[in-house]
């Protein structure tokens, strides 16, 4: 019941910080926040899973009863984790406070509805990596993107009406094309399932058991539903060329929004990804190895190369997102314990290492009020400890080893470097690695022109030391982003002893 | 037959209880009206509103018992018919006054601030328990004759009350408009009857359903199948008699569109499933008068047309009004994805859930756009920009209505229509569903419109709101409520309807 209680009493707070007094709210909301904290981290210790949730695990804090029944399809609550969500239940719990507190600074309007929405949409997150009926689940996946609506439509930057718009309209038509590949598959699993529970249906689809439907074969119909899942999942990742919603909408999003947006939603995409495509239908995936490792290429050199080009700092992590989520992809087609488990633990170092970034951005612009990198310039004059954090976070997205960023980088160079699932996989990772040389690159380079140099600052701006609750999570993030760089068997253990049951055919 | 004699054996006591929420409902009627006399210079307004909301509860909490109970049901003995099977009483009747009486409920406690300053108000009330009178009845109606009559009882008040803004022109021309378009459709409808007597022989269900499959007279039949389906389509508001609906919502008073365009296209369903399921049974109709294909075509147009007018208004009420047409499209599947020998029960009662929860959301809708016109605030999505800094608590659920509309799957509409377009697909037929979801799809673009005007934009006006109107503010929380809870509730809703929806076939 502990998953029911987390996802209740963040709920509830949500409630009571909506309701709340403005000028409360802030504090409130984080006061609030650290309950869902105590709880993941109590599950985090109390972890007694093993295996793969999906495919016959063990599931950890599972509470399952039938909801209601639909045909002959039973619809499920049935909720639980395994080594692969676990760490994304404590990254979303951990994020989610340390965005709330960085708010502090920049929203001054309608506190309480803002903090209420955020930590509604905290619940929904947890709901997304608990649920493992699809029905419950799919509930909570598009819940997420009502309170992300509002985030970035009511406190988000001029062009937020856009932003907002463009971001719901990309999200729901990709639920929509997943949610009829997924029923799809559903109805050509016909009668070999009872219920939409994601482990029935994984292990009936790799059990063989899918039938045709509406007079497309079983073959035809399994691709296609792939196709169409991964086309629905890779909008939220985002993978290039489905990404232009995301700079948009890191741009106009204040924030501590970006930061949940980078650290924890483009994580569902991936997390779905795994779920879904990579664990459910591992034929397909290894069949279309080449196109997806294609895209994955693309998205990181493509990626890079928009950062490279970015004038506003916001943007340039907002483009290197991308990049470093197609070296995520990268390692879940590898099919070997090192490429899919580091690209799990790269979803929990990117998490980290982007809401440093944003964070960091965010913190800079609340001063000097522009992002542009022409603007300024020997901003650590100014503000050295804010400025230090900024370079060192940097340089872990860089990967800098002991950091996270490299722990989950080489796992994932490593594990695809092995891959056997095609024999040009090294091609592609070596394809991939100058992506790390053109992160450096925009980077070192955005640094150089903002941070270092004679101070120069064309506003009026005071340019003065961030307030500490604005550095406070920046420290904690680069404290968490070093502590799991150097142990990163904190969660790298869990996550291989899930990811190993998954594997076929990729090797070690 | 033998159901017959065990339910008559009964019958002498539980024929009154069986048909108490329609009794209850029709005495309230009464009793406001006897209030009217007793106090003729205004009654108090409070005590008018208590008692009409009184009675609909009452009434609402008699149809659960009922239902719980399994009156009428396979659990204890079957239909319950009564009058010479002029009415009957059934699983699917009484869950049908269960929409009713809550959409009564919420228009009467809504209507307490709507009429603070109008005169006339128990004559109000009193219409509006009578046409839910009509309601309850037409969904226990078990003869043709009785179909007409019921049908007539829930209209003529509704034109009535449609028109009784009698000083505002848009109220008196939509109550016009609704009243020549509804008298044309009853001519059609009787037309229909007739032929349909002539044919069979018999005004009740069952003997029609007996005597149908006499080839020699199909063209007639058929014709007379197709005028009594033009009947119902004015009653759902559904293509091609629709025609009354925009105007008729648009201009009459806010809590009344609530009240049409929930309760009112529910009744209209509630008696199109019985009269089309008992009376034309599809393993018995001869081969030329196929109806389903007739609501294959009425429901692609209708949700089609209504989503695409919905998607070009500039008006809130007006869209919620086209909205209103598209979602008797998608109830519309409940008939047109039947078979012969298919899983006729799960699709009809699938459509009767859907109805249960466009009764809580679009009520709630409604009842929002009457508090905002309680506030004196314009009409246009422009004018309801920023209103949720001025209101959050009712912009909260008027979000949830919307998004509930559109089916998002956080909120009870997504469920029904979701369990909607399955059962349908099912049944075999996926390009409905594939339609539905479509349109669906479609209509979040204008229902996402108003969710932007009051969050996202700025007021362009500043307005001042003085009141805080308790009734409507009740009524659209508990609607507010009633959607939300749908959710994680409707296992036993989805169950109840499949089940009563199979004692049909």
């Amino acid at each position: 019941m502990i998953i029911e209680a987390l996802i209740a009493v963040t709920f509830l707070a949500a409630l009571v910080v909506f309701v709340a007094p403005n000028a409360y709210a802030a504090k409130l909301a984080a006061a609030l926040s650290v309950l869902p904290i105590l709880g993941s981290l109590w599950m985090w210790a109390a972890y007694d899973a093993s295996g793969n949730a999906l495919l016959g695990g063990e599931i950890a804090f599972e509470t399952d009863f039938v909801w209601l029944t639909v045909g002959n399809l039973d619809l499920h609550w049935f909720v639980g984790v395994d080594g692969i969500s676990l760490p994304l239940v404590v990254l979303t719990t951990v994020l989610t406070t340390l965005a709330i507190v960085s708010a502090w600074t920049p929203i001054s309007e309608r506190q309480s509805q803002f903090y209420g929405l955020m930590l509604l949409m905290e619940a929904n997150l947890l709901g997304v990596f608990t649920a493992l009926d699809f029905f419950a689940w799919f509930v909570f996946w598009e819940a997420v993107l009502v309170p992300m609506y509002f985030l970035i439509g009511v406190w988000g930057g001029p062009n937020r009406r856009y932003a907002a718009i463009k971001f719901f309209v990309y999200t729901n038509i990709a639920s929509l094309v997943m949610f009829i590949g997924f029923i799809a598959l559903v109805f050509g699993l016909g009668d070999s399932v009872s219920s939409l529970r994601l482990p029935e249906i994984a292990q009936a689809l790799r059990a063989d058991e899918l039938a045709g439907f509406a007079g497309v074969d079983a073959a035809t119909l399994k691709t296609v539903a792939f196709v169409a899942i991964f086309l629905g999942f890779a909008v939220k990742v985002p993978i290039a060329p489905l990404h232009t919603w995301l700079p948009d909408a890191h741009v106009e999003a204040p924030t501590p929004v970006s930061v949940l947006l980078a650290g924890v939603l483009l994580k569902m995409g991936t997390y779905a990804l795994l779920r879904f495509n990579f664990t459910m239908m591992p034929d397909v995936a290894t069949a279309l190895v080449v196109p997806i490792a294609g895209i994955a290429v693309i998205s990181v050199i493509y990626g890079a190369m928009l950062a490279l080009a970015q004038e506003d700092l916001k943007r340039i992590v907002a483009y290197s997102s991308v990049s470093s989520m197609g070296y995520v992809i990268l390692g879940l087609v590898a099919y070997t314990t090192y490429g899919v488990g580091g690209a799990t633990f790269q979803m929990i170092a990117h998490g980290l290492i982007s809401g440093l970034m944003f964070m960091a951005v965010g913190v800079i612009y609340n001063t000097t009020h522009t992002r542009m990198v022409g603007d300024m310039s020997g901003i650590a004059d100014r503000m050295p400890i804010t400025a230090g954090i900024f370079v060192a976070g940097a340089f872990g997205y860089m990967g800098l080893p002991l950091m996270a960023g490299f722990a989950g980088e080489f796992f994932i160079f490593k594990g695809s470097f092995a891959s056997t699932v095609h024999s040009a996989m090294p091609l592609f990772t070596a394809a991939a690695m100058f992506g790390i040389v053109i992160v450096a690159g925009y980077l070192l380079f955005a640094m150089q022109r903002t941070l270092f140099g004679p101070f120069s600052f064309d506003d009026d701006y005071e340019v003065t030391t961030a307030p500490f609750h604005d550095v406070a999570p920046l420290a904690v993030l680069l404290l968490l982003t070093i502590v799991l760089g150097v142990a990163p068997d904190i969660f790298f253990g869990m996550i291989q002893d899930a990811v190993n049951p998954i594997l076929t055919g990729g090797g070690l | 037959m033998t159901l017959d004699v065990i339910a008559l054996q009964s019958a002498t006591t539980a024929a009154w209880t069986a048909l108490a929420p329609a009794i209850l409902l029709g005495l309230t009627g009464l009793a406001l009206l006897g209030i009217d006399t007793v106090w003729p210079d205004e009654p108090s307004n409070a005590l008018l509103a208590g008692v009409a909301a009184a009675g609909s509860l009452v009434s609402f909490g008699v149809t659960g018992w009922l239902l719980v109970a399994g009156t009428g049901q396979a659990s204890t003995g079957g239909a319950i018919s009564l009058y010479g099977d002029a009415l009957v009483v059934d699983g699917m009747s009484l869950f049908f006054t269960l929409i009713f009486t809550v959409v009564t409920a919420m228009v009467a406690v809504a209507a307490y601030d709507y009429l603070e300053d109008h005169s006339h108000r128990a004559e109000f009330y009193s219409l509006v328990l009578f046409a839910a009178t009509g309601m309850a009845l037409m969904a226990t109606a078990n003869s043709l004759a009785t179909v007409f009559i019921s049908l007539e009882l829930a209209s003529l008040p509704s034109y009535a009350l449609v028109a009784f803004l009698k000083t505002d022109r848009g109220s008196v021309e939509a109550g016009l408009k609704y009243f020549l378009i509804g008298a044309v459709s009853s001519a059609v409808l009787a037309f229909g009857i007739s032929l349909v007597y002539a044919v069979t022989g018999s005004l009740v269900l069952g003997d029609v359903a007996a005597a149908i499959g006499n080839p020699e007279m199909a063209g007639v039949l058929g014709l007379g199948v197709l005028m009594i389906l033009g009947g119902f389509a004015f009653k759902t508001a559904s293509v091609p008699f629709h025609f009354w609906a925009p105007e008729a919502y648009e201009g009459a008073p806010a809590p009344i569109s609530a009240f049409l365009s929930s309760a009112s296209k529910a009744a209209g369903f509630a008696v199109a499933f019985r009269v089309f399921v008992q009376a034309f049974p599809l393993d018995a109709v001869p081969a030329g008068v196929d109806w389903v294909v007739a609501f294959q075509v009425l429901a692609v147009v209708t949700m089609t047309l209504g989503n695409f007018a919905a998607a070009t208004q500039e008006n809130v009420k007006r869209m919620l009004a086209y909205s209103s047409i598209g979602h008797a499209g998608y109830a519309l599947i409940g008939l047109a994805a039947l078979t012969a020998g298919g899983p006729n029960g799960d699709v009809l009662g699938a459509s009767m859930a859907h109805l249960l929860v466009y009764g809580f959301m679009n009520t709630g809708a409604f009842l929002f756009i009457a508090l905002v016109e309680h506030w004196g605030v314009g009409r246009t999505f422009e004018d309801y920009n920023g209103l949720a800094s001025t209101a959050p608590i009712a912009a909260v659920a008027m979000t949830v209505f919307m998004f509930s509309l559109a089916g998002l799957p956080p909120f009870g509409g997504f469920l029904s229509k979701y369990i909607l377009f399955y059962s349908a697909i099912e049944a075999g037929f996926w390009w409905l569903a594939a339609v539905g979801a479509v349109n669906s799809a479609l209509s979040l673009f204008y229902y996402s419109r108003v969710v932007k005007a009051m969050w996202i934009e700025t007021p362009v006006a500043d307005f001042e709101i003085e009141t805080r109107p308790v009734g409507l503010y009740a009524a659209v929380i508990f609607a507010g409520v009633g959607t939300l809870l749908l959710l994680p509730g409707f296992g036993p809703v989805i169950e109840t309807a499949q089940t009563v929806a199979a004692t049909l076939f």
